[in-house]
């Protein structure tokens, strides 16, 4: 009893019911458009692991939003709400295709420089809704949503600068090639490369056809790290004691407005590591004006929910997410339902998230009776 | 069975709750007489708060019956107990601080003209005859934010009144009040028992029945343990009978041997949360091997003077040194650092971080310093071992609680392990806010031990308590403060109480 | 001159719209206590609807009501999580704000053919002064919806402050506690509170979809819902705070519009950035700490004693 208790506790468990539950509830509404549900299933299924080139694609298109979710966790452990991920997000990808497009130096300065660029631009961002929540008070939501807004429209206006924009279309320049950090890049595009990849056929079908770049690899090593940082560390200690009690935190001698601040710098950090992995790793490997919010920070927030904040729990959970996204569109193109049905199943998932986050309190009053020792 | 009888107020009777397989009350019995004030006594957590919850529809028994006057009934919630004429006065008041005292006492009451508009005018009158007539001074405009703590509770009186309860129940009426304000209470309750109400006083103060009550029925870990009249008992036998044992009433120690000063204050000026002056030039000096005892009400700068000593607000005017060294205006590492703890108050706000085990929670102050972390890397081994020296020096339960969420733990064990925590820092001067509050017996004696060895350590100790009786008891010195100065200090034993009282309620002393 | 002030005006009145009927359902929802983050998500559910029903029944107001209530069927969901369930109220917020959209295209493609927008409606929101001929008065003739947010905001206001309902709410909010000693429902309250929210919500969408712009498209609802939620902050909670927020947001709007004539030689998307560098300033300078009601964002269990 005690065991299936403390598995019912668990946070993966709940996570895991929620996505049941989403699944189910996705069925019921396919059937109910007039959809086959176990068929778009399996369609769905297929559309993510039937190939290497499709496993391939939803690792790389998973990728920003686990470094996104990572960031948005990271914040979430120090009570603080990043909604602004998104905004970091678009200003990390100005300053990376911008340094990129500038500079041109060898790949072994290039890319950590256009790198950084991304990285500082993210945390300077951040930062501007850490300051005025530790200076003013002022509520973190509140600035980012105005951020976001700004970052977008400011990303457009690069766009529309002549020593960035690429006539003839709506967005900028690729930034230089020692930039890529694409694997094998500048290998597969050489005709010798080509003939080489094209004979074994997993490498076709990754390498060749899509850009695998070392996103994710970046991805699991920062989310491994940033685990260590907060539970290792005694600045995740601090940064932990201010995000669950501000006051208890305050009275032991914590710095607590300097904490907020760092707190931010870090996840909008990340979320800049995100943008600058994706310019460099894939194609166009520059920024376009956008209409609308493309949501890699928005979804970075879903994928943080879904995995409980917990660090680690964001590259599954981004995986998840990512599948589900790529996997929609074959939904649609084969049996015609709208690729929504993928936006609904993941909102109800993220609401079941929600749900199971009463099982256990519940379950430890019904188990020991909410005794106390005395 | 059990027949109802309109010479009572109330009957209860088998009254059983549990929650999960917890026993809160087992076949508990209460009766109390109409026109009769009568006391409900028990320790921390010995189940009074969940009967009178039962009795006010708060919770709903598993079992058991309830009369009111003679007829039974079944309370499903508070309005059916408000609609019985049972009133009830919450030891942690029920107001809503940005609503006025009219807004606060007509609320779920309100009478309202058409489209609902409340007829605030029509309350008004309402109230104040209710005031004239029991002598409950209230202003009805003020906001709850800006009464006093008395006020307040004479708001919450009216509450009750406002909606004709016959049956007032009283939570810990006396906790927050001047010895002034409490034989005002006293005659207040007085008149409203010549007007045939009952009343039930919720409490653990052995002081407070044998000013005001008849009867007394005593609790103990949920269930009846006997009912006497109040005249013809000592307050010895009462402890005893709440407890279960002998109790000791007086704190046990050798006289002190005071050596330099640690902690001088002079003329201390603090601004509180609406810029008004609430530390108004106070001094004060703690020696080594001394407890010095801030006797006052709740309200007089306490809350001021320990967030100016650990740097949380600024000081306005004035000079706070340790051992020499100012800590005035710095900020709370430093004054940490300087060689000073405090245990606080509130320590589910300021002296815990729920969420974070035990073993976290024991070196909150120290987590950068070694051996808790070395190189920024934190070493959770000598923080559990660190951890286990404190749970078995204070006899924390359960005693493997280290990697537990220090949230599960009981309010006693949470206040041990904050108290173990700060003597183990090694201060100079050791501070405690209120440490007794909401402590059973037992734990009680444990905090007033570890004070006086302390002391007996050479440490200054600096207690601040809005229990007299603690402050008398357990204080070498004991210093009155009232509006935000220190009026007197007097050598433990040279004065009694009621000098006290007076000054504590701005009296002048004038012996 | 005149022209382009009532211009300035009758735009700002028209961006704003949308904005006061989410951010007084927000207001009323976290008066109550609970945070509705998912304003966004109720809006979208409400422009299709809107829009839908417009189309379809050809009147509307048909469209208007049903909006109204698909917001508050959709609201239902967040109250029975946050109050019921007593989950977390922000990640509930969040999961409709994904679902709303996600239900909307979904829908909008299933009754139009597969498209992602709308067919426009045939009849559009009226205007206050009907078909109006003056040149002078054209930008002043409004949408009813205008007027009808208008006086919404100051029924609320009334309402929460004069009435005894409103006073039960504020109670809730700040000390449910207390308001439950006192004989209140909290459930109860909360739950009409935040229905109410979902309602005004929805019709918020829809005064989007049937008069700003005659159908639903996929950026419809862009962030309104965010700005709606940023104006409650920024209104202290207060009706009247948000509506005032609202229409400086709305004026923001129209000064991009009209600043971006041509006329001054700054980049449009620069123009774009200044409602949100303003509303920053703003914040800066005027507005500090924020105070939300005392218990907005907790679940209240009553066993917490």
């Amino acid at each position: 009893m005690d065991k299936a208790i403390k598995i019912l506790k668990k946070p993966l468990t709940m996570t895991l019911i929620a996505v049941f539950f989403g699944f189910i509830v996705a069925g019921i509404i396919l059937a109910a458009a007039g959809y086959p549900p176990v068929h778009s299933l399996a369609v769905l299924f297929d559309g993510v692991f039937s190939s290497p080139k499709h496993i391939s694609n939803v690792i790389i298109k998973s990728t920003p939003i686990i470094l996104t979710g990572i960031g948005v966790a990271f914040a979430f452990k120090t009570g603080l709400f990043n909604i602004g991920a998104e905004g970091q997000f678009i200003m990390g990808c100005v300053a990376s295709t911008v340094v990129g497009i500038l500079f041109d130096f060898p790949p072994v300065i290039q890319i950590p420089l256009v790198v950084l660029a991304g990285v500082a631009a993210g945390a300077l961002y951040g930062g501007i809704a850490g300051f005025l929540k530790a200076k003013f008070g002022i509520h973190e939501v509140l600035t980012s949503i105005m951020l976001n807004w700004i970052a977008l429209y400011f990303s457009n206006y690069i766009c529309t600068l002549n020593r960035f924009h690429k006539p003839d279309t709506i967005g900028t320049y690729p930034i230089n090639r020692s930039g890529y950090t694409m694997i094998l890049g500048n290998y597969k595009t050489t005709e010798a490369g080509k003939a080489a990849l094209a004979q074994n056929e997993f490498l076709r079908s990754t390498v060749l056809k899509t850009d695998v770049n070392v996103g994710i690899i970046i991805a699991v090593i920062l989310a491994v790290f940033i685990w260590f940082l907060l539970y290792k560390t005694a600045k995740g200690f601090e940064l932990r004691a201010v995000g669950f009690n501000k006051s208890a935190a305050e009275f032991s001698g914590i710095y607590v407005n300097r904490n907020i601040l760092h707190s931010m710098l870090i996840s909008g950090a990340i979320c800049g590591l995100a943008a600058s992995l994706y310019i460099t790793g894939n194609s166009p490997h520059g920024i376009a004006t956008l209409a609308a919010f493309e949501n890699t920070g928005f979804n970075g927030l879903s994928v943080c929910l879904i995995a409980a904040s917990s660090p680690i729990g964001c590259i599954f959970a981004g995986l998840l997410f990512g599948g589900l996204i790529y996997g929609g569109q074959s939904l649609q193109y084969e049996v015609g339902a709208p690729s929504e049905i993928i936006n609904i199943v993941i909102g109800v998932i993220v609401f079941f998230v929600a749900l199971t986050r009463i099982i256990p309190p519940l379950v430890d009053r019904f188990s020991k009776g909410g005794k106390k020792h005395a | 069975m059990v027949t109802g009888n309109s010479d009572y107020a109330v009957q209860m009777h088998g009254i059983t709750k549990r929650f999960g397989a917890f026993y809160a009350l087992k076949d508990m019995s209460l009766d109390v007489k109409k026109g009769s004030i009568h006391s409900l006594l028990g320790e921390n957590g010995a189940g009074k708060s969940t009967l009178m919850n039962v009795l006010y529809g708060l919770y709903q028994a598993d079992e058991g019956e309830i009369f009111i006057n003679g007829k039974k009934v079944d309370i499903k919630n508070p309005n059916v107990a408000i609609a019985n004429g049972i009133g009830m006065v919450h030891q942690h008041f029920m107001l809503v601080e940005d609503f006025t005292v009219t807004q606060n006492i007509i609320l779920g009451n309100e009478t309202t003209s058409r489209a609902g508009i409340v007829d605030m005018k029509k309350a008004r009158k309402q109230i104040l005859d209710i005031v004239e007539k029991y002598g409950l001074a209230v202003d009805p405009d003020a906001k709850i934010c800006d009464i006093s703590v008395g006020m307040q509770q004479r708001v919450e009186i009216l509450k009750a009144l406002y909606r004709g309860a016959e049956l007032l129940i009283l939570d810990e009426p006396t906790a927050v009040l001047t010895p002034q304000e409490i034989e005002d209470l006293l005659s207040i309750m007085h008149n409203l028992i010549d007007d045939g109400k009952a009343i039930i006083i919720i409490t653990h103060k052995l002081k407070e029945i044998k000013a005001s009550s008849d009867t007394c029925t005593i609790i103990r870990r949920g269930e009846y343990i006997d009912t006497v009249p109040v005249e013809n008992v000592s307050g010895q036998e009462l402890a005893a009978l709440m407890v279960g044992h002998e109790v000791k009433l007086v704190v046990d120690k050798t006289p002190a041997k005071p050596g330099e000063t640690v902690l001088e204050i002079k003329d201390l000026v603090v601004k509180n949360e609406r810029k008004l002056e609430a530390v108004k030039g106070l001094n004060l000096t703690v020696r080594k091997g001394e407890i010095v005892g801030i006797a006052g009400i709740d309200g007089n700068g306490q809350k001021e003077l320990v967030e100016a000593i650990s740097s949380l607000v600024p000081a306005e005017k004035g000079s706070i040194t340790v051992c020499g060294k100012p800590i005035i205006n710095t900020n709370p590492r430093t004054v940490i650092d300087s060689g000073v703890s405090i245990i606080p108050e509130d320590r589910q706000k300021r002296g815990l971080v729920l969420d974070f085990t035990v073993n976290e929670n024991a070196v909150l102050e120290r987590c950068r310093k070694e051996p808790f972390s070395r190189k920024g890397i934190l070493n959770r081994k000598k923080m559990e071992e660190f951890t286990q020296t404190l749970i078995e020096a204070y006899d924390v339960r359960p005693d493997d609680c280290g990697s537990r969420r220090v949230g599960e733990l009981s309010g006693g064990n949470q206040q041990k392990v904050i108290i173990g925590r700060e003597v183990a820092m090694n201060p100079d001067i050791l501070i405690a806010v209120q440490p007794t509050r909401g402590l059973d017996v037992g734990a009680i004696e444990t905090v007033h031990k570890t004070l006086i060895r302390e002391r007996d350590k050479g440490k200054a100790v600096l207690l601040i308590s809005f229990e007299l009786d603690e402050v008398m008891n357990v204080s070498d010195t004991i210093a009155v403060i009232y509006d935000g100065k220190i009026q007197d200090t007097f050598r433990q034993g040279t004065v009694d109480e009621n000098t006290i009282g007076l000054l504590m309620a701005g009296g002048k002393n004038h012996g | 001159m005149l022209n382009s002030l009532m211009l300035f005006v009758g735009i700002t009145l028209m961006y704003s719209t949308p904005l006061v009927f989410a951010a007084l359902g927000g207001v009323v929802s976290e008066r109550s206590g609970v945070t509705n983050i998912g304003i966004e998500g109720m809006m979208t559910i409400g422009a299709v609807t809107g829009a839908t029903v417009g189309y379809y029944s050809g009147s509307a107001w048909a469209g208007f009501f049903a909006a109204g209530l698909a917001g508050g069927v959709i609201a239902l969901l967040h109250a029975f999580a946050s109050i019921t369930c007593k989950a977390d109220q922000t990640i509930s917020g969040i999961a409709i704000n994904l679902i709303g959209p996600g239900v909307a295209l979904f829908v909008c493609r299933l009754l139009f053919d597969g498209a992602t927008m709308s067919l426009p409606v045939p009849h559009k929101i009226p205007k206050v002064f009907g078909s109006l001929n003056s040149k002078a008065f054209q930008n002043l003739n409004v949408d009813v919806t205008v007027v009808i947010a208008f006086v919404l905001a100051v029924f609320i206001w009334f309402f929460l402050y004069k009435t005894k309902w409103g006073l039960h709410i504020r109670a809730v909010g700040e000390h449910p506690a207390a308001a439950d000693t006192m004989g209140l429902n909290v459930y109860k309250i909360r739950y009409i509170c935040v229905l109410v929210s979902g309602i005004l919500a929805g019709l918020g969408g829809a005064s989007m979809t049937l008069a700003i712009i005659p159908q639903f498209t996929p950026t419809a609802i862009s962030g309104q819902g965010f700005i709606a939620l940023a104006a409650v902050i920024f209104g202290k909670w207060t009706p009247h705070g948000a509506y005032g927020a609202c229409l400086l947001f709305g004026a923001a709007q129209a000064l991009t519009v009209t600043l971006g004539g041509g006329r001054f030689a700054v980049p449009s998307s620069i123009l774009a950035m200044l409602p949100y560098l303003i509303t920053i300033m703003i914040l800066i300078l005027f507005v500090g700490k924020s105070s939300a009601p005392k218990a907005s964002g907790q679940p209240y269990e009553k066993d917490a004693r």
